[in-house]
């Protein structure tokens, strides 16, 4: 894999999803709501997407030649509002009006109340469909900007997704781009440790390969991995890519990885304590 | 007024094939989304003359929603069609979420809505997406009664800036409007004035309607025809003035009887004008494949069963 960071911009990806992470913990415990292990898993790519990848400008939210994307597993609202915070799209101190009444940070991203948001989602599945149409607009109108969207494991069990990755292959969605967070928990368990609790999706890449996607597995917690997927993709002519994004559900607070409660858990005084000061550590760094 | 049993029978999918070709034409930003029926609802129209506006999205109606509103969200205006039925209730959630709700500017055309929908029985049935539409915010949502009206609504519809949902019906239908009726959204129209009493009705329902007041004409009755080809946001004050008008109303659609044209207008007299009415629409009932003209009796909404619904109410009126 080449290597595409420098280390002064390796440091801040770095640094600034483990500010994320402190945020993201920060707010649920403040609003007494929200999800966290989610939210966690995606941050990397998220951090990646806003402050290296995406062509945005948030002074400009809704620029016809910016490019887009869709939060499709909504309820991982948080860790996008706490990027977009960090990127300028919001005050930082505005988080703390997340679930609260009058608040344009919705428990799930509503387009009508945050610019910044390309599309409201929240019902799974439809964010990727979306997507589609954005980047099929794309086409249409000859323009350049590329579409990105994220997706749960979860979540793909929705059969729109696959309407959509059916859709997406016909009409060769080279300039879209989903991002698969693997993390391989949803709500209710998936410990595996019986067939009804198995994981949510075995083997994504054959599915995704099967439909006609260029697919990309990668450690979705590595920002030169996360990077190099992104170039690569856009070498890529003719189909849509999907990054595999293999993830840690809870990452960053050792207690809350890979344990299904963390899905929605809020924090209490001490954990919310143990889990700023792990954090913070990846300030340093 | 013409008799309706004289006029011209036209086709709502025909002319509606014709304009949004006429239309994807003349405006760069309008596109045709078909869920694999095209030659069904007409949209072939624009697929065999102007197929690069054509998006055919294959027969999986929810992600046609979501992808009209990625669209949308781009500036283009997508003109999503499938058959009435699957869009009330397949995809109402991506409906919601993603068009209603950010109001955004996608055309939902519902084709052969209603209970006459050529033999395919109940599965393809559309009864009950008016109730469905009218609860989404944002949502315009439309029942033309001909041909006419459907090219003059498409046009208004064409350079209004939001979400709409228009019903359409399969089989043709007498032309009661001229070429020169302008359609207005959010008005209803006064087709015949009567003394006696108002038959408010929508979509097809308002050629039945006519035909039952030429009946009751006949029998000595002074009928009122209110079409109403907009059923959100819906003309209070045309319902309010039949009621002072002839203090008794019957409304009529192609509907179930719940959450549609009559229960509508039910809530505006509730709140604003109480007096006698009666809704003909379809009972509380599963329905089935059949004949149109059978169909019709048997579930209750010929004209026969608008004239039969009009003396009784106006026994209620005390006449």
């Amino acid at each position: 894999m080449n290597l595409l960071l420098n280390e002064e911009k390796l440091t801040d990806l770095t640094k600034r999803a483990s500010e994320a992470r402190r945020l993201i913990i920060e707010t649920v415990y403040h609003a007494g709501a929200g999800h966290i292990g989610g939210p966690m898993s995606a941050v990397d790519v998220l951090v990646n997407l806003y402050f290296n990848e995406m062509n945005i400008d948030p002074a400009d939210p809704h620029a016809a030649e910016r490019d887009r994307f869709v939060l499709s597993k909504g309820h991982s609202a948080i860790g996008l509002y706490c990027v977009l915070a960090l990127r300028g799209y919001l005050p930082i101190e505005e988080l703390k009006t997340f679930d609260s009444l009058n608040s344009r940070l919705q428990a799930h991203p509503d387009m009508n109340t945050l610019p910044g948001l390309d599309m409201s989602t929240g019902s799974l599945g439809m964010g990727i469909s979306a997507a589609v149409g954005m980047a099929l607009g794309a086409k249409l109108q000859n323009k350049d900007y590329r579409t990105y969207c994220m997706i749960g494991d979860g979540e793909s069990q929705e059969g729109q997704v696959w309407e959509a990755a059916d859709v997406a292959s016909k009409y060769k969605l080279d300039n879209l781009v989903a991002i698969l967070d693997y993390n391989k928990l949803q709500q209710f368990g998936w410990n595996g440790e019986n067939e009804a609790r198995e994981i949510p999706v075995h083997e994504p890449e054959k599915r995704w390969e099967a439909f006609g996607w260029n697919v990309i597995s990668i450690d979705g917690h590595n920002p030169e991995e996360i990077s190099s997927a992104f170039a690569e993709a856009r070498k890529v002519t003719g189909k849509p890519t999907i990054i595999i994004a293999n993830t840690i559900k809870g990452k960053g607070v050792t207690f809350m990885e890979n344990a299904y409660l963390w899905h929605s858990r809020i924090p209490t005084d001490d954990e919310l304590t143990g889990a700023v000061k792990e954090l913070e550590k990846g300030f340093d760094k | 007024m013409k008799s309706t049993q004289l006029a011209e029978k036209v086709s709502m999918r025909d002319v509606f094939g014709e304009t949004l070709l006429q239309l994807s034409v003349e405006d760069e930003k309008v596109y045709a989304l078909d869920g694999d029926l095209a030659n069904s609802t007409k949209v072939d129209t624009v697929a065999s003359n102007n197929p690069k506006k054509f998006l055919q999205m294959g027969i999986a109606e929810q992600n046609m929603m979501s992808v009209a509103a990625g669209l949308a969200s781009t500036g283009l205006q997508p003109w999503a069609t499938s058959f009435a039925a699957f869009l009330s209730k397949r995809s109402i959630d991506q409906i919601q979420v993603q068009i209603a709700q950010p109001n955004l500017d996608v055309k939902i055309i519902g084709a052969y809505s209603g209970l006459l929908t050529g033999l395919t029985g109940k599965t393809h049935q559309a009864l009950e997406d008016l109730a469905i539409f009218r609860t989404l915010v944002n949502m315009t949502v439309l029942a033309p009664a001909d041909g006419v009206e459907v090219k003059k609504m498409m046009e208004a519809v064409h350079e209004y800036k939001g979400p709409v949902y228009i019903r359409l019906a399969r089989d043709p239908y007498p032309t009661i409007f001229d070429n020169d009726y302008k359609f207005e959204i959010g008005k209803a129209v006064l087709l015949k004035e009567g003394t006696d009493i108002t038959i408010i009705s929508t979509g097809t329902q308002t050629s039945r309607s006519l035909e039952a007041a030429e009946q009751l004409e006949a029998d000595g009755i002074s009928v009122s025809v209110l079409h109403m080809p907009t059923i959100k946001p819906l003309d209070k004050a045309a319902i309010v003035k039949a009621a002072e008008a002839t203090g008794v109303i019957v409304t009529a659609e192609e509907h179930s009887i719940y959450g549609g044209l009559g229960s509508a207008v039910a809530e505006v007299l509730v709140e604003e004008k109480p007096v006698p009415m009666l809704r003909v629409g379809v009972k509380d009932r599963n329905s089935e494949s059949g004949p149109n003209e059978e169909m019709l009796e048997k579930y209750e909404i010929s004209p026969r069963h608008i004239v039969k619904a009009v003396k009784e109410a106006l026994k209620k009126k005390g006449l």
